[in-house]
């Protein structure tokens, strides 16, 4: 029994780990360039990739492919931005984003299944 | 499919719409300059349509750049338009609908036959080798059924899991999968679970996935009607144009309608795009954009919009604002962005999904720890059954939906209305006002002002030379009333005399010379500190003024010369509206820069109680200010131009539109109707979504801590109450279900007029 409750615990701290604890790796986008596009496929319940970084006062154009049919994964929002785009199915949807500060930026579906972070450093 | 361009960009034949070419030898120039680009099989332009298709591998920026190189405008005929859009959107919704059917009836054709067997008491436990024989093959069927009907369930929750989040797919497929596979843990190896334990539950796993496919299914359709709204809108939109080109009349498609183009619109039509009429007159219904339901007369020099209605007359008129440029394509712009916009009562449902399912995976863990240190036998299978039901009945998808359903109806349902909320913030400040502010010029009244009354003081003139004075002071002025004065001149052909030294004295009037005389025209204010003397005049004046009409002194050489009263219509409806806001707890207060016992008297007629008159523009904002130092929030009503400071320091700035013109970016909520029953139905509106979205956050939250420890068994030591997973199931379900129906609630939802 007590190998089973030990179990159960660490679970419970794989969990906590896992999900909120892990630093998630963040795809840089090119600093090089002013005006940089990322692509981020939109499927399975998650952005692919899911957390993007760039350098301050940099354009980005991200080009969303919802490849899921499901109306959760239909609606993107920045809210911090004010800005929400309706990804048309398997068709690439360009959101140009403002020159941004540096800050961590969220973008979700409107339920916050489908979720995602810009790093601006 | 990952290199966007690759799928979009470049293309076989690909057409171009080109702005400003205007004669035939454009056309050599532009095709000359396309094929010149590598990849470029061959340009030919259309010069009727000016479009121009190009064959060839090559990028349609590239194309657009060539074209503007050598001085036109171009853009590609193929962006997707909102009704295109619209439609596909429809068609993989329907198609998604169909899939998720046909996987309901995939996973209910093996569990419900189950489900009827196990209630009908047939035995769901492995003893006999007959039995194991039997359930592995049903457990094999459900792996299949997994498969085929459940598999995007598996694929989310592990690809989310990888990508270190969490999501609905998680719980369920953890939820079916712990069952599934403790029950081929019974079948397999019988001995290594306790007799009692020895229990299967592939009929839970099946009946799941088949329920919650169920309730995907029919939240997709429920989801179909909540953007009823914009689809009405954008349905607004005429499809083709009828544009004179080359001195003849060709039917041409809605997206190659250029600037400046001459459109004819026939009785019956729809107005394609924004425009000035140039020939002809008509009265046209713009009830869909503005929710006025009396069609406007419209002749040369006026404006049309795009969307709406030509009833009588056939017009011509020239093109002004074309595609994304629109009055119309601004309003559904603004309405999708609003409703997706979140008010800040769907933060805290935000803040808790992103701790939602790890939780209840932690619960889900601690139950099932529970039952088996301190459960009663079968504990195994009492802390499996909990443990999957915790899974399954938890629902962050109720939670998720609960707040931007309800926007998106609401703001579709105020949009119908005429009334466009800017974001999900305005909607809840506008459902909390305690207070409104509403400017009289314009607002409460018609915004059109005649003069009523000419009382000549001084008999020496006539009242024809009065008003040749007064109309000559007036043009030179921005004042509000003024133009009431030059209308009456215009209207008896009075021609204004040359007038110099004109001065405003703000607040008070206008100081200015004719020859060799001095006037001054203004109100009593300016006549007291001039010292010019009035004497019975005073008391005259004053029952002008009880009858809701404004006079205004002219004074000649320091001598009272004569008054004039001004009066500004009162809306007919501005009193039932004043009436509607005030049944519904809100303090009216009436604005203006009238003199006192004006503003007094019409706001008597109109039933406010509150006066803020004689009031400098510039200190229109700090009324706003004063409210707002009492705890009220504050709605302020204006036209948006005069009130932009006014508007912008409000809780919520209501701006009332003449007509359509939605470029009014000072306030919060514009209405598009002159009437203030608009403002009326903005505030149902808004409280309505408001008390709908609190509905569904409530439902949600009480859905999830009632449910969770109810599948957790937390009833079980008192009542013996244990929650099937099957039930879980279904109410997971049904619970998103419910939140979109009960937003869909809302499209019914009727503002209580007249």
């Amino acid at each position: 029994m007590l190998i089973i409750n030990l179990i159960g615990l660490g679970l419970i701290v794989l969990i906590v780990w896992w999900f909120w604890l892990y630093q998630a790796q963040s795809t840089q986008v090119s600093d090089e360039q002013d005006n940089s596009e990322i692509t981020v496929v939109v499927e399975d319940g998650i952005y692919q990739p899911a957390h993007i970084s760039l350098l301050e006062n940099k354009a980005l154009q991200i080009n969303f492919v919802r490849k899921d049919a499901s109306p959760c994964a239909a609606t993107v929002l920045f809210p911090e931005l004010e800005i929400s785009a309706d990804l048309p199915l398997n068709k690439t949807f360009a959101v140009q984003l403002p020159l941004l500060k540096k800050g961590e930026y969220a973008f979700h579906c409107q339920m916050k299944m489908y979720s995602g972070t810009l790093v601006v450093k | 499919m990952n290199k966007p361009k690759d799928s979009t960009g470049h293309k076989n034949s690909q057409e171009l719409i080109i702005e400003g070419a205007s004669c035939a030898s454009c056309v050599a120039k532009i095709e000359t300059a396309l094929k010149r680009i590598d990849g470029v099989d061959n340009a030919q332009m259309n010069f009727a349509l000016r479009t121009v298709v190009v064959d060839g591998e090559v990028d349609s920026e590239d194309l657009v750049q060539a074209i503007e190189s050598i001085g036109y405008n171009a853009r590609s005929a193929e962006d997707t338009s909102d009704d295109e859009l619209l439609d596909e959107k429809e068609i993989a919704d329907q198609k998604y609908y169909t899939s998720l059917m046909r996987k309901m009836w995939i996973a209910l054709g093996l569990g419900v036959p189950l489900m009827i067997y196990s209630i009908a008491g047939g035995p769901m436990t492995v003893e006999t080798t007959l039995e194991r024989g039997i359930w592995l093959f049903i457990g094999l069927l459900c792996a299949a059924i997994m498969y085929f009907a459940g598999k995007h369930f598996y694929v989310g929750a592990w690809k989310s899991f990888v990508n270190h989040s969490a999501n609905m797919d998680t719980l369920i497929a953890l939820g079916t999968g712990t069952a599934w596979i403790y029950s081929m843990v019974v079948v397999f190896f019988p001995m290594a679970v306790p007799e009692m334990a020895r229990h299967v539950y592939f009929e839970a796993t099946a009946m799941i996935i088949g329920l919650i496919d169920l309730g995907l299914a029919l939240e997709v359709k429920a989801r179909g009607r909540t953007s009823e709204a914009i689809k009405r809108l954008i349905g607004l939109q005429a499809k083709t144009a009828r544009v004179v080109r080359d001195k003849k009349e060709v039917d041409i498609a809605i997206e190659q309608v250029l600037l400046n183009d001459i459109v004819r619109v026939r009785p019956g039509e729809k107005i394609p795009v924004d425009g000035l009429v140039i020939e002809g007159h008509t009265s046209i219904d713009e009830s869909m954009l503005t929710g006025e339901p009396m069609p406007v007369a419209k002749e040369e020099e006026d404006e049309i919009v795009a969307g709406t209605l030509n009833k009588t007359g056939s017009i011509l008129f020239k093109a002004t604002r074309v595609g994304k440029d629109t009055a119309l394509a601004q309003i559904i712009n603004m309405v999708k962005r609003a409703q997706n916009s979140k008010p800040p009562i769907g933060r805290l449902a935000d803040a808790i999904s992103a701790y939602f399912v790890p939780v209840v995976m932690i619960i889900s863990i601690v139950s099932a720890l529970v039952w088996l240190n301190f459960g009663p036998d079968p504990a195994l299978a009492f802390a499996i059954v909990s443990a999957t039901t915790v899974l399954i009945i938890a629902c962050p998808c109720a939670l998720g939906l609960a707040t931007p359903m309800s926007v998106m109806v609401g703001v579709g349902k105020a949009a119908e209305a005429g009334v466009l909320i800017r974001n999900g913030e305005a909607l809840q400040t506008a459902s909390k006002i305690t207070a409104m502010i509403l400017d009289k010029t314009g607002t409460i009244t018609e915004g059109s002002p005649t003069v009523t009354d000419i009382l000549v003081a001084d008999k020496s003139y006539t009242e024809k030379y009065i008003l040749t004075i007064a109309s000559s002071i007036e043009s030179r002025s921005e004042h509000p009333l003024a133009q009431a004065i030059v209308d009456s001149a215009i209207a008896q052909e009075i021609d204004p005399e040359d007038i110099s030294d004109f001065q405003a004295i703000a607040g008070h009037g206008i100081e200015a010379k004719l020859e060799d005389h001095h006037l001054l025209f203004g109100n009593q204010k300016l006549m007291f500190k001039k010292g010019v003397f009035l004497g019975e005049f005073v008391s005259k004046a004053q029952k002008l003024a009880d009858e809701a009409k404004t006079p205004m002194y002219l004074a000649i050489d320091n001598k009272l010369a004569a008054i004039i009263a001004v009066s500004d219509p009162i809306k007919e409806d501005s009193i039932e509206a004043i009436k509607r806001l005030q049944s519904s707890g809100i303090r009216v207060v009436m604005l203006t820069g009238d003199n006192r016992a004006t503003a007094n008297a019409v706001a008597k007629k109109v039933g406010i109680k509150e006066v803020f008159a004689e009031v400098l523009p510039e200190d229109k904002s700090n009324k706003v200010a004063e409210l707002q130092a009492q705890n009220e929030i504050v709605g302020m009503t204006g036209d948006g131009i005069n009130d932009a400071p006014a508007l912008a320091l409000a809780n919520v700035g209501f701006a009332i539109g003449t007509g359509t013109d939605v470029a009014i970016e000072s306030a919060d909520i514009t209405l598009m109707r002159g009437s203030l029953h608009g403002l009326a139905d903005a505030i149902a509106v808004s409280k309505a979504t408001l008390r709908n979205i609190k509905q569904n956050l409530f439902g949600a939250f009480i859905y999830n801590v009632a449910g969770v420890p109810f599948a957790a068994g937390i009833l079980y030591p008192f009542f013996g109450l244990l929650l099937s997973p099957v039930i879980a199931g279904a109410a997971m379900a049904f619970s998103s279900l419910t939140v979109v129906s009960n937003a869909n609630r809302l499209r019914f939802f009727k503002p209580k007029e007249h």
